[in-house]
Order: structure tokens, then sequence, then C-alpha cells
């Protein structure tokens, strides 16, 4: 169960996961405020095809991959939640051009 | 505690070497026990590469590259009985593995190593053949401007040394074996007819007993008539994010696994046993395997780790048997994954005969007293 811990004090700001607007907390990052939200469902597993989201909540286990502007593969857990970010769900593996 | 635990053979050290031979001697029909140390240990198993690689190796010893190839040829069988008995893939691929060269002089050294070797399995062939700039370029899309040419060995390969390490122990539980954790044997000694070793999780006994721990085969060597002179080497490992596709084969110095990270290592140094991760070394590596592919710039790093190698003084492995102490093997190697089909479907049927063949003599220690001056 997911209850958010009230920190006080900010203004909120707004950021979109796949186009659907989302609030987070100042000090938020990305994972804390879509899990917040109750999006729990960031990715597929680019091995098996199944759905991947938050896990260590701290870096170290690379499942809660989203992309972030445009760059895929950011852990969503590591990045700082900000107005206008435009964090989209991944499907796939990363194409690298060779 | 009453009584000790017995086994037919107890086997010291549960990392690739000893899990292979566990399994093997299992596979026997023989009641075997590993003996494990626990993560205070070096834990060269855990730090692998993954490469089943044939070309170059046993260049100065051409028994050590026959053994290499004949590991190499069981590899396939070996895989699949370990997926078979498991449902534990070690993910093992064999599309021939690439060298790179980057500069004439590398091309002359390894052109002239492949010439070397050409016959060293007789009518099996050696399986590695020189390719131009142009015919790499056929086989590997995005190749750097310095890579000038290359090695092709189509007996490479490569697999995932964790779920290899994973399946072997799976596998020897499932036959019947038993793996115990923690269990640093301090002190192996003569008990009847067979030896007891004590450890921290209490004394086991069996008829044979199999010296698997890498480094720590040093400590427990002299108590048992064995001679295995052994010098630790620093090897330092980059791991990139996962994507889709992009090299058809493993290299010397690169991989792309089954998950579709792109591992890449080939540093090697000499820092004692120290496991720990430096920049300049990380930032050679990388900057090695962008001059040979430039696509990884795009990608980025995820993890770096480093182990330490177990080299003997020619970096061939050390296989003996103890005269003094009939039924005490030991084995040596730093290639785990690629000698792993040979040690459980080659060596460990010759451990539990209780008799090395007469082949595996060229492993023997004796051949670093074989020179006077």
């Amino acid at each position: 169960m997911v209850r958010r811990i009230d920190t006080g004090g900010g203004a909120p700001v707004e950021f979109t996961f796949d186009g659907r607007p989302v609030t987070a907390q100042p000090g938020d990052s990305i994972a804390a405020a879509l899990t917040a939200a109750g999006i729990r469902d960031l990715r597929d597993s680019v091995v098996s095809g199944a759905p991947r989201g938050v896990f260590c909540m701290m870096g170290s286990c690379f499942d809660c991959l989203v992309e972030v502007d445009g760059v895929p593969n950011r852990q969503a857990c590591m990045v700082a939640a900000e107005a206008g970010l435009v964090v989209r769900r991944q499907t796939g593996s990363v194409e690298v051009p060779v | 505690m009453t009584g000790a635990a017995s086994a037919d053979t107890l086997v010291i050290g549960g990392g690739l070497v000893g899990a292979a031979v566990a399994w093997g001697l299992a596979r026997q029909g023989e009641k075997v026990i590993v003996l494990d140390e626990g993560d205070v240990a070096l834990r060269a198993s855990r730090g692998n590469f993954g490469l089943v690689w044939v070309q170059s190796k046993g260049s100065d010893m051409f028994d050590y590259a026959r053994w290499t190839r004949r590991s190499a040829d069981l590899w396939p069988d070996f895989a699949a009985t370990l997926t078979e008995e498991t449902g534990i893939s070690p993910g093992y691929h064999k599309p021939g593995g690439l060298h790179f060269c980057l500069s004439e002089e590398e091309l002359d050294r390894v052109r002239a190593q492949n010439r070397r070797m050409h016959n060293v399995n007789d009518a099996l062939g050696y399986g590695a053949e020189m390719l131009d700039r142009q015919q790499l370029d056929e086989i590997v899309q995005g190749l750097g401007p310095d890579v000038v040419g290359g090695s092709y060995g189509k007996h490479d390969g490569h697999a995932s040394p964790l779920y290899l390490l994973r399946g072997l122990h799976a596998a020897l539980t499932a036959r019947g074996g038993r793996y115990a954790a923690d269990a640093r044997a301090e002190k192996v000694e003569r008990d009847g007819d067979g030896y007891s070793v004590t450890t921290a999780r209490g004394t086991f006994r069996a008829g044979k007993v199999v010296l698997a721990a890498g480094h720590g085969n040093t400590a427990l060597a002299p108590q048992l008539g064995l001679d295995i002179p052994l010098r630790p080497e620093k090897g330092q490992i980059l791991v990139t994010e996962r994507a889709a596709p992009l090299l058809p084969m493993p290299t010397h110095l690169l991989r792309q696994t089954d998950e579709g990270t792109v591992m890449m290592g080939d540093s090697h140094e000499d820092t004692g046993y120290s496991t720990r991760s430096t920049a300049p070394v990380i930032a050679q590596i990388a900057r090695n395997a962008v001059r040979c592919f430039p696509a990884l710039e795009k990608l980025r790093i995820v993890r770096t780790w480093a182990a330490v190698r177990i080299l003997t003084p020619d970096g061939a492995p050390i296989y003996q048997q103890s005269q003094t102490h009939p039924g005490v093997f030991s084995v040596n190697c730093h290639s785990g994954v690629t000698l792993a089909g040979a040690h459980a479907l080659a060596l460990a049927p010759m451990i539990a005969e209780g008799q090395l063949a007469p082949e595996m003599a060229a492993f023997s220690p004796e051949r670093f007293h074989g020179q006077t001056d």
C-alpha cells in the first residue's frame, strides 16, 4: 500500500505520462509522483514482454525505466519530477542506429 | 552436531569449476557435497565475462588448445543437458567469435598465431581465419574506422555465467548432491581410507576430495602434497543499458547478452586480490569499445565491476592428483565458462574413476619445474 508522507510546502508541478497529466509534489521523483497517482505499469520487459514498474525506488534495480523528454531508459526513481516533462511508457528495446 | 556428513567426493569450492565438476561426478552416480566459502570469497564466477572462447587459447601449449576445443565441442550437449535437467538455460550461443585488430602490427601478430596453430587439432582443424576489413563489414555492421581486420573463430561462442552457475547448482541438487554454504574448508586430513574436511559448518568426510576453490586452493595445497602456483590478475567489466540486437556475435572485448546489455572489458591488471573498479581503466575499456564499435557511444553504462582471474604461470590450467594423498585432486583455471563442458563431461568422469587420464599429465604443475638454470 502506498501512502504519501506530507513533507509540506511548495507548489505542486505537473508533467505528463503518455499524455495524461500527473501532479507531483516538490521533491518528488518521477517514480514517486507516478506511484502516488496510481500509475504502476511503466514499461514492458524487453526479455519477457511482461509489465514492469517501480521496485527498489533507489536507483539499483533498473526496473522503473521510462522515456523522459525523448530519452529512453531513464530511471524514473532517479529523475526529479519537473513541470512540463514528457514521460512515456516503454515497449520493446532501445534501438541504437549503427 | 553429531557425526560428520559423508559423501563419495567433497568438492571444495562452489564456483563454476567446483559446480561443473560436482555435477559431473553426480552424473557418474556419486554422492557429492560442495563446500563453499560464502560471499566473503573472491567470487570470480560472479564476475565473469561469459565467453566460450577457443581462438588464441593455448598458442604456447597445444594440449591446452586441444582441451579448450574439446570443451567447446562438448558445450552444445552440455548446455542442452543442463537445460533439460533443470529448466535453466545457460543461454549458450555458438555463432563464432571475432577478434578485432586495430593496427597492422596486431593483424600480423594474430595472423602469425593462426598460422602457428593451424594444425593444432590435426584433421579437426583450428577453426580460426583472418578476415580483411571488407569481409568483416559483411558480418558486422557499424565497425569503427580503426578496425583494420580481424580473426573469426567458428568454434567461439558465449553464455551467461550467472545462469550457468545457477543451472549447475540446481542440476547438482536435482541429482541428490548437496551444497553447503558458508562452509569454508579450514583443514583437510586423512581419515581412515579417505579424508575429513573441517569447516565452519562442521566436519565432512569422503573418499575423495577435489580442490576447486580458485585462489582458495593456495592455502590448502601444501598440506595435501599439491603444488599450485597462482597469481591474481584483475579484469574490469562495464555493462550498458539494454538495447535491441546490435552485435551478431561475441568479440574478444564486447558481447551482447540475451537480455540486450552490452558487456565490455579486456583489462589485465596486477593489483593483488583487489576487486575495485577504477575510473582510468573503465575509461580505457569504454574508449576501446567505442573505437571498435562507435554506436556504443549512444548507450549508457549502468554498472561496472571487477573480478580477479586465477592465473597460473603460463596461463593454462593446472589439473593434478596428489601423489602423497591418493584421491585428492586439484583444478585451477581462469576459464570457468569455456572449460565448464570439459570439466563436467570429461574431467569429472576421470575423477570418479580415481585417476586422471594420461593425456592430463600435460597439465601437471611439473611443467613449471622442467627447466634448469
